[in-house]
């Protein structure tokens, strides 16, 4: 690996790919008739495409040149930045796998859009990218303070998405998302300034080795964790997420489901455990517990939506719950179960928001109760959601099941009651996503609107088919991705054991 | 005696500006009327030259028998106070000819009170600084009221000059007090005397007159009515020169007079800063005024400069110059957008009127955004940094409470900034705002590429203003 900077390459590629676009939109600009908009609008989703693809390429490469057998960050550059911030990049086992989902979901997202957006078509482009650019950065940095950046900045772009494309109440979603996700964040912002303070660096490696006094943990571990628990959601701080899924437009609910999510527990893990261990033991008690109240409960909320979106958006509350009860339950495979699941929900939430999306297209509803019989009008439809409905649920043969069943090992190894709680949310999410399915997929046709609705076409095809093969793939074959956490996974615990 | 080298040293810049401001009234006598388009041009070269002067003359110097004494903290505070005043001036040209009072006397008054800016600065002692800021106060109160056909204007001059007239009592109050009990009106012999009740009271109430100067809660009441009423080029010069002068010179006198009974002012400055905090992020929500918002959100981030001054000189010198450079260039080229909404030849101020002008100005949106986000304190822009360095200093003087305060009234306001964004981006197009002058238009892009530009190259701001605050702490 020569000096060439694949991660830097990887982060600023989509945001320079949106300045170009910007510039270009800008030279051309001025022809205001409305069939050149729309055709402007379609180049720039276009270039914003081959820009998305080419950005999965650069990943794909740095997938390559990772070796996941040393543990500890590879591919790293580092530059001063002021004072003793700098500029550091690096990745492991735990943030390679999930750039791979945000460089490839991003190109889905856009291509999802291609038929569902049609006003600001450029800005919406723009936005998407620079939104990709600062999720990456998030997974790629290896100093707090530009985490940070990367971190909250991902915000304003998520905001105008919602905002501007999202559904009828955008604007109250938008600003509740920002400002939640803003509050948990800057308390975050005060723990990160004392732990600068007191190691004297921001840097990952010198903060894991650095041994925070008891108490101190404790106070930086719930400053982290309001940002966290907001982001990952857990329950009680997880009812921003119902209001944005719900207003986002499709591509919008895919990457909130599918990346930012993740990012809670990304930094439980990066953060929480090997930096703050004491703290995290002392509160593993209270962290199961949260985590099974939101598998329980949110699993029970979402039986009763009566909106589709809102349903998904409650199941993934209670998905992340899973990866919780991975994550403290400080075990091997609890950690590789949390991980595992963080992906598989990347690829499931991702692919039911899209197969919303598809008939919010056609029907411009998402009542539950406007659809019914979408069987005998759409066949190839309803086979994919059948596929995810019952990855959703966990089904053994689709990456759900690893996800879950790993997780709850690790819960069961650390507290049998937990695990027995999860498992009972297991249960619920069979009894929710069933009966969504069954009111929407069977049954007679009672709507008429119905009765001349399209099945998915070549794009929406193109969009849901990967996650579908990949859903199976790594339903069947898990070590595909285990075998390149595991080392992380090691090093955590192994940092939390004070190595 | 008098030194002319050491003078120069000291105060080159002032007496630039002395001169200048003298051969502009005469030029207005002579020239009259015909004065008037060039007096801005005139104006804007004099501030530019000066702070040109103060760069030259960095290390500064003492002159007058110890009356002034600068070194390079003043001197970075000068720079910019008088780079943005210039700006200002350079961008009110259009705005008051279409009222047709583009008069040199503007020009002229925005000289001498940058002038009045300098001596403050300079000031080492009690005499020059309230001679300096009433000489920034006359000229403030007259720039105030520039718009003397409009009521709303003479309005907002005359309570700056009420108020205004009220702390400068207090000031001078406090500042016999102080005579009385030290015995000495320099900098340096205040400091060395014995601390005594007296000495505390006099302190006390010359802090409640910088903090008027400053609009730190609860002297606050003014700005937000003279940000409005004001005319607007003059609100952008309230907003951005005076207030970073006023800041530097509360944080010399907190420094430099009373740095040794710091365990005594410490929790005074605490409680202006929280209060300053919390009212210009609560006050703000409810405002549709565009001017008036700012006058909030300026309130807000004094609060967040004094959490700087209150960790005191060694953690607070360098943080407390970076922010408040970083937010007055945002603070001006905020208040140039202001100067791009009008239309049908009125000014127009309400924040709805800027309802989607995302599709209507892009460039301007984009930037003004930025500012806002800056301001707002939000990555990846420079504002975040300025936040940063403020929080580093307070978490480093252990005032947890008062870091907690700085960022949840963020949130708060954030609630304002995020309206505005809002409305710009999401809402439906209202009527076109007007061709927009050029000057104004280059003022918002500079400040916009100001805050991203010095995001990227942080360190080169942090090294500037690291620098200049050992001109005190070393």
């Amino acid at each position: 690996m020569g000096g060439f900077p694949i991660l830097s390459a990887l982060t600023f590629l989509p945001m320079v790919g949106a300045l170009i676009i910007m510039a270009v939109r800008s030279a051309t600009s001025g022809s205001s008739s409305v069939a050149n908009k729309a055709n402007d609008g379609r180049t720039a989703l276009m270039a914003g495409l081959v820009i998305s693809v080419a950005t999965f390429i650069v990943s794909v490469a740095a997938f390559l040149y990772y070796d996941p057998s040393t543990p500890g960050y590879q591919l790293v550059e580092q530059h001063v930045w002021y004072q003793s911030i700098s500029y550091k990049l690096g990745v492991d086992g735990l943030s390679l796998p999930l750039i791979l989902l945000t460089t490839f979901l991003t190109p889905i997202c856009l291509l999802a859009s291609l038929n569902s957006i049609h006003k600001r078509v450029t800005e919406y482009v723009v936005a998407f990218l620079v939104l990709e650019t600062f999720m990456i950065g998030v997974f790629t940095s290896l100093d707090l303070v530009l985490f940070y950046i990367f971190f909250e900045a991902g915000l304003i772009p998520m905001f105008l998405i919602i905002g501007i494309w999202g559904g009828k109440d955008k604007i109250y979603a938008s600003f509740k998302f920002f400002l939640y996700t803003l509050l948990g964040s800057l308390l975050m912002l005060v723990a990160v300034v004392y732990m600068y303070i007191t190691a004297g660096s921001s840097d990952f490696e010198v903060l894991e080795k650095f041994a925070f006094t008891p108490h101190a943990q404790t106070w930086l571990w719930l400053a982290f964790m309001a940002s966290f628990a907001v982001k990952l959601p857990m329950w009680p701080v997880h009812t921003w997420l119902p209001d944005a899924h719900v207003q986002a437009p499709t591509a919008g609910s895919v990457v909130l489901a599918g990346v930012l999510l993740k990012m809670g527990g990304y930094g439980m893990l990066r953060f929480s455990l090997p930096m703050f261990p004491d703290a995290s033991h002392l509160f593993q008690p209270f962290m199961f517990a949260l985590a099974v109240a939101a598998i329980i409960y949110t699993s029970l909320v979402a039986w009763r939506q009566t909106d589709m979106k809102k349903l998904i958006a409650y199941s993934s509350v209670a998905h992340m719950g899973f990866v919780t009860l991975g994550i403290f339950s400080f075990t091997e495979v609890g950690v590789q179960g949390a991980i595992f699941q963080m992906i598989s929900h990347g690829f499931i939430a991702s692919a039911l928001f899209l197969i919303v999306g598809v008939v919010y297209d056609r029907m411009h509803t998402r009542e539950i109760a406007a659809y019914g019989g979408l069987v005998h009008r759409m066949p190839i439809y309803a086979a994919i959601f059948m596929l995810f409905t019952m990855a959703n649920v966990g089904l053994p043969g689709t990456s759900g099941f690893i996800g879950e069943i790993l997780s709850m090992i690790g819960g069961f190894q650390a507290s049998t009651w937990a695990a027995g709680g999860a498992a009972l949310g297991v249960i619920f999410s069979a009894v929710y996503m069933l009966t969504l399915y069954r009111r929407t997929v069977f049954g007679e046709i009672t709507n008429p609107a119905l009765n001349d609705i399209k099945d998915m076409n070549r794009i929406e095809l193109i969009t849901i088919v990967p996650l579908a093969l990949l859903t199976l793939l790594f339903g069947v074959a898990p070590n595909l991705i285990l075998n390149l956490t595991e080392g992380a996974a090691l090093r955590i615990l192994s940092m939390m054991a004070g190595g | 005696m008098l030194d002319f080298t050491a003078m120069t040293l000291a105060i080159g810049p002032e007496l630039w500006l002395a001169a200048a401001g003298l051969v502009g009234v005469l030029l207005g006598a002579l020239l009259k009327d015909n004065f008037n388009g060039l007096s801005f041009k005139f104006g804007a070269l004099v501030l530019f030259v000066a702070a040109g002067i103060a760069a030259v003359f960095y290390q500064g110097g003492e002159a007058f028998g110890g009356l002034v004494e600068t070194n390079t903290f003043v001197n970075y505070a000068k720079i910019v106070s008088y780079v943005v005043g210039g700006l200002a001036l350079v961008m009110s040209e259009g705005f008051l000819k279409r009222h047709e009072t583009a008069r040199y006397e503007y020009a002229l008054l925005t000289i001498f009170a940058s002038l009045g800016m300098g001596m403050i600065l300079s000031a080492a002692n009690l005499m020059t600084l309230y001679m300096g800021i009433e000489t920034l106060s006359l000229s403030s109160y007259v720039l105030a009221a520039f718009h003397r056909d409009s009521a709303r204007s003479s309005e907002a001059g005359l309570k700056y000059f009420v108020l205004g007239a009220l702390a400068s009592g207090m000031l001078l109050y406090g500042s016999s007090l102080v005579y009385g009990f030290s015995g000495t009106t320099d900098y340096a012999g205040i400091a060395a005397a014995e601390p005594s009740v007296g000495l505390m009271f006099g302190m006390v109430l010359m802090i409640v007159g910088l903090a008027f100067k400053v609009s730190a809660a609860p002297m606050h009441v003014w700005t937000p009515d003279v940000y409005e009423g004001a005319p607007t080029p003059v609100g952008a010069f309230f907003g951005a020169a005076p207030k970073m002068a006023s800041m530097v010179v509360f944080a010399n006198v907190m420094f430099q007079v009373f740095g040794n009974s710091m365990d005594q002012w410490q929790l005074i400055v605490s409680i202006i800063a929280g209060l300053s905090m919390l009212i210009g992020a609560f006050g703000g929500l409810t405002q549709t005024n565009i001017k008036r918002l700012l006058g909030y959100s300026s309130i807000a981030n004094v609060g967040y400069a004094l959490v700087a001054v209150a960790a005191g000189k060694d953690l607070g010198a360098g943080p407390l110059l970076t922010f408040m450079t970083l937010y007055v260039v945002s603070s001006i080229g905020l208040f140039a957008a202001v100067l791009t909404m009008r239309r049908q030849g009125g000014m127009v101020e309400g924040i709805s009127e800027l309802g989607g002008l995302m599709s209507k100005r892009p460039w301007l949106t984009i930037a003004l955004s930025v500012l806002i986000w800056s301001v707002a304190g939000l990555p990846p822009f420079g504002g975040f940094l300025g936040k940063w360095v403020v929080l580093e200093a307070g978490i480093g003087a252990g005032l947890y409470p008062l870091a907690i305060i700085l960022v949840l009234s963020s949130v708060v306001s954030l609630g304002y900034y995020l309206r505005l964004i809002k409305i710009m981006w999401f809402d439906e197009p209202t009527e076109r705002f007007e061709s927009i002058d050029s000057s104004v238009m280059l003022v918002v892009l500079t400040s916009a590429l100001f805050v991203v530009v010095f995001m990227v190259f942080f360190f080169v701001l942090g090294g500037w203003t690291g620098q200049a605050a050992l001109g005190i702490t070393a």
